[in-house]
């Protein structure tokens, strides 16, 4: 079964000049896959989140999660998704355990059944759980982006959607994160769309990855089939074969 | 399993923003001295006119503290959760809208009833005013009905942050601050120019304040205010539906013009 399926998704935001966000891309996720977006800032990563997130709504083309459009039947998808993005996003003046209270709250959790996921998950994490119940202003941003993790694997999601989940974070809490999503593949029925600048977390955690330029998809295939087809050593090269062009710092305008 | 959903959903904001509160303990305080002083030094400027002015000029402070906080807690929630971030996973969470604002405004009730009934009692104390021959259940019945009109305007407010960030939050506070000028809240009514009474009638905190007083300075009940209670209610009953639909179709327009995020 297709967990994402993408139809020709186009997206433009007027600001002060037209920014083409999405230029239409189609594509589908399967069912257990780990499907890795990669992408220079500002290539329409985040918007694709978005739309999938049911947090924007395409100007073009139609996406589906699990067969329902995410325009009309955003409902049905919200139970069925959750999200980790670049910054943990929390109401950083109150500990880790109330924003997790809180986001449980959200989705039909019992206190003591958040607590009880959110600490198993903080736990295989290696989250000192000593730091709990400490507001989050006080956590170290790889502290605060495993409970954002916790946070979102803690409803038991059927589409994990990571928008860059491990930028910013140390080598440690990096490798942390990446076992974490290696091991949650193996015991759940869990489909995750990542996007990562990192190269070598979209070689290694994988199926399939899409390397996306200016709103248009480049390249789509398994991260050997592209190395190969593109006759490089490395997805990174690969990369820069494909869009030409070096890391750009621009301002994110997804 | 759904409506469990949505209960949990409404205690979610009761509990994080109780949580909010005990984490900035100092600033409560800070506001609880503010909003006190504020009440007594509006209460000494008819203290030379008599008990009743000084009564009259108390329960302005007093309504006006109490639809105040209503009308923030509920406007701000949605600015709120943009500075901090969180907007874009309350709004993916899979609870209704309706569910998430009723959140907000319950907290924002019994917010509003325990900060400003703390704000009374010192007052009360300070002023030596017997407030015994008052009917306390008409009090609080003009209170709920008084609440759910000033919820449906909170729900109004709230829409501009949703749309714009600073603009929206700027909009938010001349709303307010017209409220203020319009509705009596520290003199009556026909001492405004012609032009702008009108807006006087359409205002619920005009009703809200002439009950209150009709309470505490004459002793009236139910009987008496049941034409205001009534009004009352009536604005409610229109502005909570009208907030809720305008709500849903700003978050719409939101959606569409990718404004559902943090910088806006």
């Amino acid at each position: 079964m297709e967990a994402v399926k993408c139809v020709e998704i186009c997206k433009v935001f007027k600001k002060k000049k037209q920014v083409v966000a999405l230029d239409h891309v189609s594509f589908s996720i399967s069912e257990g896959e780990i499907f890795g977006i990669v992408g220079p800032n500002g290539s329409g990563k985040s918007t694709l989140v978005r739309i999938l997130s049911t947090l924007l709504i395409p100007d073009q083309g139609k996406a589906y999660v699990y067969g329902y459009d995410v325009v009309r039947e955003y409902g049905k998808i919200r139970p069925l998704i959750n999200r980790v993005s670049v910054d943990a996003a929390f109401f950083k003046g109150i500990s880790a355990w109330e924003n997790l209270r809180y986001a449980g709250r959200l989705y039909g959790l019992s206190r003591t059944e958040a607590k009880q996921k959110s600490l198993q998950i903080l736990d295989s994490l290696g989250f000192d759980q000593k730091r709990f119940n400490e507001p989050l202003e006080d956590l170290s941003r790889g502290m605060q982006q495993k409970v954002a993790i916790a946070r979102a694997f803690f409803t038991s999601p059927m589409l994990l959607l990571l928008d860059e989940p491990t930028t910013g974070l140390d080598p440690r809490s990096k490798l942390d994160v990446q076992n974490f999503i290696r091991s949650a593949m193996k015991d759940h029925n869990l489909t995750i769309l990542l996007t990562t600048h990192d190269m070598r977390e979209a070689e290694s955690l994988c199926n399939r990855v899409a390397i996306i330029n200016q709103g248009r998809y480049a390249a789509v295939g398994r991260p050997d089939e592209l190395i190969k087809k593109y006759d490089k050593s490395n997805l990174e090269e690969v990369f820069m074969a494909i869009t030409g062009e070096l890391w750009k710092e621009e301002e994110d305008e997804d | 399993m759904k409506i469990k959903r949505q209960l949990y959903g409404s205690i979610a904001f009761l509990e994080r923003n109780f949580a909010l509160i005990k984490r900035y303990l100092g600033w409560e305080a800070v506001f609880l001295v503010y909003n006190v002083v504020n009440a007594l030094a509006i209460g000494l400027i008819g203290i030379k006119m008599g008990k009743e002015m000084v009564l009259y000029l108390i329960i302005g402070a007093m309504v006006w503290g109490f639809l105040s906080i209503l009308f923030h807690e509920i406007s701000e929630s949605i600015a709120w959760e943009r500075w901090e971030g969180t907007i874009e996973y309350t709004f993916m969470a899979p609870i209704s809208r309706f569910t998430h604002l009723v959140g907000n405004c319950l907290y924002a009730i019994i917010y509003g009833v325990i900060r400003s009934g703390l704000i009374l009692v010192i007052v009360v104390l300070f002023f030596h005013i017997s407030i015994k021959g008052a009917n306390f259940f008409a009090l609080i019945i003009v209170l709920v009905v008084s609440g759910l009109s000033f919820v449906g305007l909170g729900l109004v407010a709230a829409v501009l942050p949703l749309l714009s960030t600073e603009k929206g939050a700027y909009a938010t506070h001349i709303f307010e601050a017209v409220l203020l000028l319009i509705s009596g809240v520290y003199y009556e009514i026909d001492v405004l120019p012609i032009w702008i009474r009108p807006l006087s009638v359409i205002s619920p905190a005009t009703y809200t304040l002439k009950a209150m007083r009709a309470i505490l300075i004459y002793g009236a009940g139910l009987k008496e205010l049941y034409t205001m209670i009534i009004l009352l209610l009536s604005i409610g009953f229109i502005l909570i539906p009208l907030g809720i639909i305008i709500f849903r179709e700003a978050e719409y327009y939101a959606k569409k013009k990718g404004k559902l995020k943090r910088s806006g």
